[in-house]
């Protein structure tokens, strides 16, 4: 692949989205602007806004990653990203933005008039905002790894950079621009290329076992395995070997490998006949960017299936960067109206990494052995266009994914350093406000830095069970249930949230190796949001007592349609 | 977050009579008309009967929607794994299939809550 050409595009990008930036900077003057853009931002750019900020790096690379590794399962991912947004239109657009909260605290706040619950949600706010922020490093290191060769710290600090600078600068008004112009961004890099590699694909002869079980490779491939990694193999194999299998030393001879698990020492190359079936790969294979790691069919029961599906469609409400978008929405009708756009703009993109996943596992199913899986968008362009075109599209390509990083990490950076100036830092004001910014976002940089080979991929899946377990409760049982008390929340959000946490936190050091209970914490959904829903509605019936006194009015201001709020009127800005 | 906090959290117990009074005037009627509206303003109880009856309304479409939801998506992991050989079919449902209902279920959705709340307001302002 031709380096220059993908430097240039990331470059590109990074520069128009400063520029971009830069332009909401001069229209960003008053404080209310640099917050909330002055709540007057419309349904359609608030949309393109919404699904920009949303759309990650494990949208754009992890996916398609993904289900070339795994199969079609994974395709549950995105229609969970997405339906997520559904469950949130249902339950919480509306009364949220009428909440007038700007974060999560202020609706803690707000609702429940109680100090320990606002606290108690700012800092599960900064624990799932930094969360999600380390595998946008981490996936902006490996983008430019896997480009360039440059070092894998360097694409992170770029992107830590780029953010802090915009956020701390222009605050919300500017990240609007920023985040609707990435949308289209990230939409263009994925189709344009995409087109071209149907048509190549077309112009082959339309092959379609990609969608067989397992893959399986299409002409005779040597592969270089570059760390150390265990080979599943479901049936036997004859695989020529150059390198090591098994503590044996092979130097070009053709071996039979029975069915079973088999160590494939580094540096090793396999070289696979046509149409040999693609094995899996265990525990090894480490894919920076997938939300649950290279955890086989046999693994992942339905159960797992399940639990993923909980924890998308419930988790989405509760991400930090999600919730401060709708308050930028000038009213309650307008918020419910970004939501459908939403929810066409993402469904629409997420039309696209299905197609990189099924093309990958027609050529480059090799991917899967090696820890590049995440890197099949970026490589495909390449691998089956070639030449100049290929070059080009594969820029696109890498500027698209850059556009995802940037985009996230600095809604993310938003929230979070919010969060920070406001509960943690001293006296507020602009000027902490960019303090907080450099505080968001050198943590998850340090540890992005630090702990560099760690399963962090998993760090999407956990942010998701962490937030449906704790601020789905909270935000539906606030806004719908009159008899929530400030001990029941606190109470609901430590338990549900502090169990899910504990539980991925477990099994990311490896404790239950496998069977049953793995999945079981691995996906903690399915048992963890019921607890956090139980222990907030029975500690709440339990202390009666403690229903915060205005809560009939503020329930009242959640659900009242604008025009029947008489102190409201000023704010009754057509959208 | 804004600094003004009078920006940011609204007062919602109802405004002195006479600022209400004012606040009328944009309207062709006279006070005398505003029954619903002024028990809501005032937080009497009937006031808050309104609210939770618009509450309810609303609690209901949405999980009315969700129910739909949840039939939608609730047998598709059990059918793919009852039928590992579909996979054809796995591909087309996730892939593509699935976005369009949520979409039309989505506006759906809107399209009932705002009725819903067009319907309140016509209730309380009486007309």
């Amino acid at each position: 692949m031709n380096y220059t050409y993908a430097v240039t595009a990331v470059a590109l990008v990074v520069l128009a989205t400063v520029l971009v930036g830069a332009f909401g900077l001069r229209i960003s003057r008053t404080t209310s602007d640099f917050y909330v853009a002055s709540r007057t931002v419309g349904p359609r750019l608030n949309a393109a806004a919404i699904s920009g900020e949303y759309l990650s790096a494990a949208s754009f690379l992890g996916i398609a990653g993904l289900v070339l590794v795994q199969g079609p399962d994974m395709l549950w991912y995105p229609v969970g990203y997405t339906a997520g947004y559904l469950v949130l239109l249902l339950f919480v657009a509306a009364p949220l933005r009428r909440s007038g909260a700007y974060t999560l605290p202020d609706f803690a706040e707000a609702r429940l008039a109680s100090q320990t619950v606002r606290r108690l949600a700012g800092a599960l706010v900064v624990g799932v905002g930094w969360l999600y922020l380390l595998p946008q490093l981490q996936g902006a290191g490996l983008t430019l790894t896997v480009l360039t060769g440059a070092p894998d710290w360097l694409g992170g600090v770029i992107v830590a950079v780029v953010v802090t600078v915009i956020v701390a600068a222009g605050g919300m008004r500017s990240i609007t621009f920023v985040q609707a112009f990435q949308y289209w961004l990230k939409l263009t890099a994925l189709l344009v290329p995409a087109l071209f590699l149907v048509v190549a694909w077309q112009s082959d002869g339309a092959p379609s076992h990609a969608f067989d079980e397992p893959a399986a490779f299409r002409e005779q491939r040597t592969v270089r395995i570059d760390d150390t990694l265990d080979l599943r193999l479901a049936k036997p194999l004859t695989v020529t070997v150059d390198g090591t299998v098994d503590g044996r030393d092979h130097d070009g001879t053709e071996v039979a490998l029975p069915a079973g698990t088999h160590r494939i020492d580094g540096g090793t190359r396999l070289t696979f006949a046509e149409g040999a079936e693609v094995p899996a790969a265990g525990r090894g294979a480490d894919d920076a960017l997938s939300p649950s790691r290279a955890e086989s069919r046999e693994e992942r029961p339905l159960y797992a299936t399940y639990g993923l599906i909980l924890a998308t469609f419930l988790g989405t409400m509760g991400l930090p960067h999600v919730v401060v978008r709708f308050y930028t929405s000038p009213h309650g009708v307008a918020a419910r109206r970004t939501t459908v756009a939403v929810l066409g703009l993402i469904g629409a993109f997420y039309l696209l990494p299905p197609v990189y996943g099924a093309l990958g596992r027609l050529y480059a199913p090799e991917l899967t052995l090696t820890a590049d899986a995440d890197a099949a968008v970026l490589l495909l362009p390449g691998r089956m266009i070639g030449g100049v075109g290929g070059d080009l599209l594969g820029a696109l390509v890498a500027g698209g994914a850059f556009a995802a990083f940037l985009s996230t990490a600095s809604g993310l950076t938003m929230a979070v350093a919010g969060v920070l100036t406001q509960d943690v830092l001293p006296s507020r004001g602009v000027r902490h406000f960019r303090l907080g910014t450099v505080l968001a976002m050198a943590v998850p940089l340090a540890a992005s830095v630090l702990v560099g080979g760690l399963p962090v991929a998993d760090a999407v899946g956990l942010a998701f069970a962490v937030s449906a377990s704790s601020f789905c409760p909270l935000l539906v049982l606030g806004i719908w249930w009159r008899r929530l008390t400030p001990p029941g929340a606190a109470a609901g959000m430590l338990v549900g949230g502090g169990s899910a946490f504990l539980a991925v936190a477990a099994t990311m050091t490896g404790y239950p190796g496998a069977g049953p209970w793995h999945a079981l914490l691995a996906w903690p959904a399915l048992w963890s949001v019921p607890l956090g829903f139980l222990t907030m509605i029975l500690v709440s019936l339990a202390t009666p007592g403690r229903v915060p006194p205005g809560t009939a009015a503020v329930l009242a201001r959640f659900h009242l349609p604008e025009e029947l709020r008489t102190e409201e009127r000023r704010t009754e800005v057509s959208p | 977050m804004p600094q003004d906090p009078t920006e940011r959290r609204v007062v919602v117990t109802g405004p002195p009579r006479h600022a209400r009074l004012r606040s009328r005037g944009r309207y062709p009627h006279s006070s005398g008309y505003y029954r619903p509206r002024t028990e809501i303003d005032e937080q009497t109880t009937l006031g808050h009967t309104y609210v939770r009856s618009l509450m309810r309304i609303q609690l209901r479409a949405g999980l009315t929607v969700c129910a739909v939801l949840a039939l939608l998506i609730g047998p598709l992991p059990l059918v793919f794994a009852a039928a590992p050989d579909a996979r054809r079919l796995e591909w087309a449902v996730l892939g593509f299939g699935l976005y369009p209902p949520l979409v039309l279920l989505a506006r759906w959705y809107v399209r009932r809550a705002e009725r819903n709340e067009r319907d309140f307001v016509r209730l309380v302002e009486d007309r």
